[in-house]
């Protein structure tokens, strides 16, 4: 098998050769009798795109809220840069799957609302939030109400938001899965240039391999019944190939059937 | 196209509130013309009557008195009301000990309580302002409760998420959500406010516009009664059109125009 350099089981990140920004240990979430996740450990490495991925139920979205201290875990740890996670804190943000953004509130206000929750002052936050508007690719909206705007513009606002803060670990909860074909293309472009360009560490939740393949550095495979990472994929050689490449790379090609021949037996 | 032009004129939305107040007042003078009872005075008649209230000042001091119980019952019912509300809708224990007293006050009978209150609080200001705030208050909490126990999750953790704190959380988050529902509930109280207004004047003491009411019917001056009836309707819809007002200039991206508009 060539596909057998890129896989790995369960080993801890820094065998690999990087340095973890957030490390999930022995994490285990109930939700009275049901159990969401049991004994989860998966190490983030810094700087780079690792994907959440697994068939729905598989405690993705969980675990991501676990790490974005909007959960607690029933046991087991988080830690963000060696700092165990308490609660929702100034070195992570969070773009959600249905943008969450505030109706009554221009895309300038909803894009500063993380910096005017910090304290910042009015003209920073206003000058901070429209810079990351610009860096979205919406200049000229920053007065529109989101009811205005179309849903991939309106992701466009969530990310500007979550990158207005400046955080080190950025959260994405299925963020493309609300807008269209089109646009998420464009959005995974996008993306990649983002990791690329932010010295940001990226947790990205998908239920699309093909989106997971594409935009990640790291893809981990969470199983349902009970929820597990049954594996970890490190795509190694297409990254480089520019955006137009990787679709038709046959290692991209490759992990894409792989990973949908170990998830299909769990899809209903 | 004649809708599109129809469609792109200013004040196509004042064009049809006009049309509709020449459709409803026309079917009153036609109604009074017949006449569908002899009580019933066309709209022309009752418009000279106001006219004529408003010229020696009745009507004026007829609202000096209403205004009293009217004014601070409805400023109580939207002050407390709301605030009550809040609370019921974030606390489930306020929830347990305060729905249900609202959710009796809406269905009372109020005209058969009326008797009630003033054997408690007598013939003044204060019964007819308890009525206003029996009519006013019920809805405006419940509407309030309602829309606050409702705000979508996800604005909530997006507010935790970012860093805002549990004041932060209430004041740009649930209120604003909120505030469609609140709205809503505040022109359906402030409009029952109106009524118990008028109803206290009637079954309580016959002062103000619920005496011009009274007087008038006792001596067969339909045109002045319906007068009457008609300005307490036209100040109703007047304060909440300011109410509406209000409501568009705090939140506005909460008002979505028509997609036809």
């Amino acid at each position: 098998m060539t596909m057998s350099q890129t896989k790995e089981t369960i080993t801890p990140a820094a065998a690999a050769g990087f340095e973890s920004a957030v490390s999930a240990r022995n994490i285990s979430k109930n939700y009275g009798e049901v159990e969401a996740l049991r004994d989860m450990s998966l190490e983030f490495p810094r700087g780079q795109l690792t994907s959440l991925l697994g068939p729905s139920g598989c405690g993705k979205t969980t675990l991501l809220k676990i790490i974005a201290g909007l959960l607690e875990p029933t046991s087991g740890e988080v830690e963000v840069n060696g700092k165990k996670v308490t609660g929702p804190g100034p070195d992570r943000a969070f773009v959600f799957q249905d943008f969450a953004l505030l109706p009554w509130a221009t895309v300038l206000r909803n894009v500063a609302f993380g910096l005017e929750m910090r304290g910042v002052a009015p003209s920073e936050r206003e000058a901070r939030a429209e810079k990351y508007i610009k860096e979205v690719g919406l200049a000229g909206f920053e007065n529109s109400y989101p009811h205005e705007l179309s849903g991939g513009m309106r992701q466009r606002v969530g990310l500007a938001r979550a990158l207005a803060v400046d955080a080190q670990v950025l959260l994405m909860d299925e963020p493309f899965s609300a807008v269209d074909e089109q646009t998420r293309r464009k959005f995974q472009e996008d993306l990649l240039q983002l990791v690329q360009n932010e010295n940001k560490t990226f947790i990205f939740v998908t239920h699309s391999i093909e989106e997971a393949v594409y935009v990640s550095d790291q893809i981990a495979i969470l199983l349902p019944r009970p929820s597990r990472v049954s594996e970890i994929i490190r795509p190694t050689s297409f990254r480089n190939k520019g955006v137009d490449n990787i679709r038709r790379d046959p290692e991209y090609l490759d992990i894409v059937d792989e990973i949908w021949a170990s998830l299909r037996t769990y899809v209903e | 196209m004649q809708s599109e032009r129809l469609r792109h004129m200013p004040n196509r939305a004042l064009l049809l509130k006009l049309l509709s107040a020449v459709i409803l007042f026309g079917a009153w003078e036609i109604a009074g013309r017949v006449p569908v009872s002899f009580a019933f005075p066309t709209f022309l008649e009752s418009m000279s009557a106001l006219f004529a209230m408003t010229l020696d000042g009745t009507i004026f001091d007829a609202y000096a008195e209403t205004l009293k119980p009217l004014a601070i019952g409805v400023a109580i019912s939207a002050v407390l009301g709301v605030a009550i509300g809040l609370w019921v809708g974030l606390s489930s224990t306020f929830d347990w000990l305060f729905s249900p007293i609202f959710i009796v006050m809406q269905a009372a009978p109020l005209a058969a309580l009326i008797p009630l209150l003033v054997l408690a609080y007598g013939i003044g200001l204060t019964s007819k302002v308890l009525v206003v705030c029996i009519m006013a208050m019920p809805v405006i909490v419940l509407n309030t409760s309602g829309a606050v126990r409702n705000t979508p999750e996800s604005f909530k953790e997006m507010g935790r998420s970012f860093l805002a704190s549990e004041t932060s959380i209430l004041m740009r988050i649930v209120i604003p959500a909120a505030s469609p529902v609140i709205f809503a509930g505040l022109r359906l109280g402030i409009s029952a406010g109106f009524i118990g207004a008028i109803l206290s004047e009637l079954k309580i003491t016959p002062t103000g516009v619920g005496d011009i009411i009274t007087y008038s019917r006792s001596i067969a001056d339909y045109p002045s009664m319906y007068a009457a009836i008609f300005s307490i309707i036209l100040l109703a819809v007047l304060f909440l059109n300011l109410l509406e007002k209000i409501e568009v200039t705090l939140f506005k991206g909460n008002q979505r125009d028509y997609v036809s508009n």
